[in-house]
């Protein structure tokens, strides 16, 4: 029974046994890793991909997307296309960083239980979209997804949408002070055809696309926003235009 | 009780040595439960260092992490990108050597010839589960607005060429200055048509297709609105017309619902069915494959 010397890897007893000294420890490590894994990020140029076409989602878009938070489709839905062939050949293009740029955040998604997102605008119609959400087995009769049949009927309350442009505007989307004061108009002017503000909602967001989403002119709904949402995904870069083999990286 | 508050026990006091297992027990006890201090098989942190070695292999030979204007790219430069970009060339080329003269060969060629016939309905068949199947069904039997693709019986035209139009660029698809466009007007939401006058139309189409009507509906009134309204582009006797997308309303066949309420409902409002265009999105040999293969369903007119 002697008192062993202690050998230089039995040091770390010293940290186990100290939580207050673990912690500072781990604090350490922890920002040493951020600094060198993560801050590079935003500076290194093979990190960052400019693609031409990414614009910030309109405000009807916008609401559409926290309602896609807000009911959770991320968790089933990926919006995430990884560079193997068999994702490529299904879904199309493998997802850009550049393309989640004004997600904030990003919905990439860990999880598919329903099929991927990134690239669902276009490829299936409005009125596909409105009898889906409301009753998928109607035309997917293998589909496990629950219906949300109340979307349709909800009328849009985003009284504070402003506030979401300009919210997303302290993350980094480049919303113009005319976006942020118009959103409530634009919203509607989206989603009702003929609306009085439409011309200017087209001047604020040439490239989006105002319709009746939903198939109900009269009101903007829940349905309008989120449809209007899930039909932009993945149609803003133009793959025609981009060259993906200078973009080896 | 001798509980030992200090950190790191207390390294004055000797360590017992546990006659049992020969290790050495920790100084702290609770009501005379103690506990030893039972190092790590060496094996298993032999194994740990391993991985710690093997980590800087890795890190020499894959891409790591950021440097100053650069990040380690690894000495075989890996790029998944760049291997994505090699697995779809390589199945490119092995599709084009299955496919000989896909992409070359006219629609009819590939519909005569059995060899690129066969390449194209199995290429179509599973191009359609993915892309088409959510609207039209699985096997192709649509649903209630989206059309059966089985019965030969065709909006726009069941020839090849009619369908691959169909398909590249689709029906009232947004955004597409090619696509098809037919316009059927709400009548009755327009004001075109009075309430009563809708219902006597509704119910004389249920006659076209020879199903019963109302009794007592006014049948010189429904056959003069459809004469008036209808006629132009669903024909005199509502056998409807490719050119239009006018659906014959004489077969039997209803898109959206032979009741009469939902034939009130069409009339009333119109019916605006839209196929995304796939032009796009879509390789051109696969639409090639899948024109064979959706005219393949439903025989081809």
């Amino acid at each position: 029974m002697s008192t062993k010397r202690e050998s230089l890897w039995s040091k770390h007893r010293i940290l186990e046994t100290n939580s207050i000294l673990l912690l500072l420890g781990i604090l350490l490590v922890v920002s040493i890793g951020g600094l060198v894994e993560i801050a590079p990020l935003f500076y290194l140029r093979s990190t960052i991909e400019k693609v031409p076409g990414m614009r910030p989602y309109t405000p009807l878009e916008l609401a559409g997307r926290a309602i896609y938070v807000r009911e959770g489709c991320y968790n089933c839905h990926s919006q995430m296309i990884r560079t193997l062939r068999d994702e490529v050949e299904r879904y199309g293009h493998y997802s850009l960083a550049a393309e989640s740029m004004y997600d904030k955040p990003f919905q990439w998604g860990s999880k598919r239980t329903g099929p991927d997102l990134a690239r669902v605008g276009g490829k299936y119609s409005d009125e596909w979209h409105l009898q889906h959400l409301t009753a998928p087995r109607s035309l997917v009769p293998q589909s496990i997804m629950p219906g949300y049949p109340f979307l349709a009927r909800a009328e849009l309350q985003f009284d504070d949408i402003a506030m979401h442009l300009r919210a997303n505007r302290i993350g980094g989307v480049p919303y113009t002070d005319e976006q942020v004061a118009n959103a409530a108009a634009d919203m509607k002017a989206q989603s009702v055809p003929d609306d009085p503000n439409g011309e200017a909602f087209s001047k604020r967001y040439p490239t989006a696309v105002a319709r009746d989403y939903d198939g109900n002119p009269k009101v903007t709904t829940e349905a309008d926003a989120l449809i209007a949402y899930l039909q932009v995904l993945g149609t803003f870069v133009d793959f025609k235009l981009y060259d993906g083999k200078a973009n080896i990286r | 009780m001798s509980h030992d508050t200090a950190h790191g026990g207390d390294r004055s006091v000797a360590e017992k040595i546990d006659a049992a297992t020969g290790q050495t027990i920790r100084s702290h006890e609770w009501d005379g439960i103690t506990e030893l201090n039972t190092p790590l098989p060496r094996w298993w942190i032999n194994i740990f260092y391993a991985t710690i070695i093997w980590s800087i292999g890795y890190w020499i030979v894959y891409p790591s992490w950021p440097l100053v204007s650069d990040y380690a790219r690894g000495v075989i430069g890996y790029s998944s990108r760049e291997d994505v970009s090699a697995d779809l060339d390589a199945i490119k080329a092995f599709r084009a050597k299955q496919a000989t003269g896909l992409e070359k060969a006219s629609l009819e060629d590939i519909a005569r010839t059995p060899d690129l016939r066969r390449v194209a309905l199995a290429a179509g068949r599973a191009a359609f589960g993915d892309n088409c199947a959510p609207c039209h069904g699985a096997g192709g039997a649509g649903a209630l607005g989206y059309p059966n693709i089985n019965d030969d019986d065709w909006l726009w035209g069941g020839s090849l060429d009619a369908i691959h139009q169909t398909l590249t660029n689709g029906i009232r698809a947004a955004g597409n200055d090619k696509t098809r466009i037919g316009l059927m007007s709400a009548f009755g939401r327009d004001g075109v048509l009075k309430t009563d006058e809708v219902r006597a139309v509704a119910n004389h189409l249920r006659t076209l297709a020879k199903l019963a009507p109302e009794k007592n509906y006014d049948q010189a009134k429904g056959a003069k609105i459809f004469a008036d309204n209808c006629a132009s582009c669903h024909g005199p006797q509502g056998n409807g017309s490719l050119e239009f997308g006018a659906p014959n309303l004489s077969d039997g066949i209803w898109l959206f619902g032979s009741n009469l309420a939902d034939i009130i409902e069409t009339v009333t409002n119109g019916r605006q069915g839209v196929m995304p265009a796939w032009g796009g999105r879509l390789d051109p040999v696969i639409i090639k494959a899948l024109s064979v293969y959706v005219q393949s369903l439903g025989g081809g007119k």
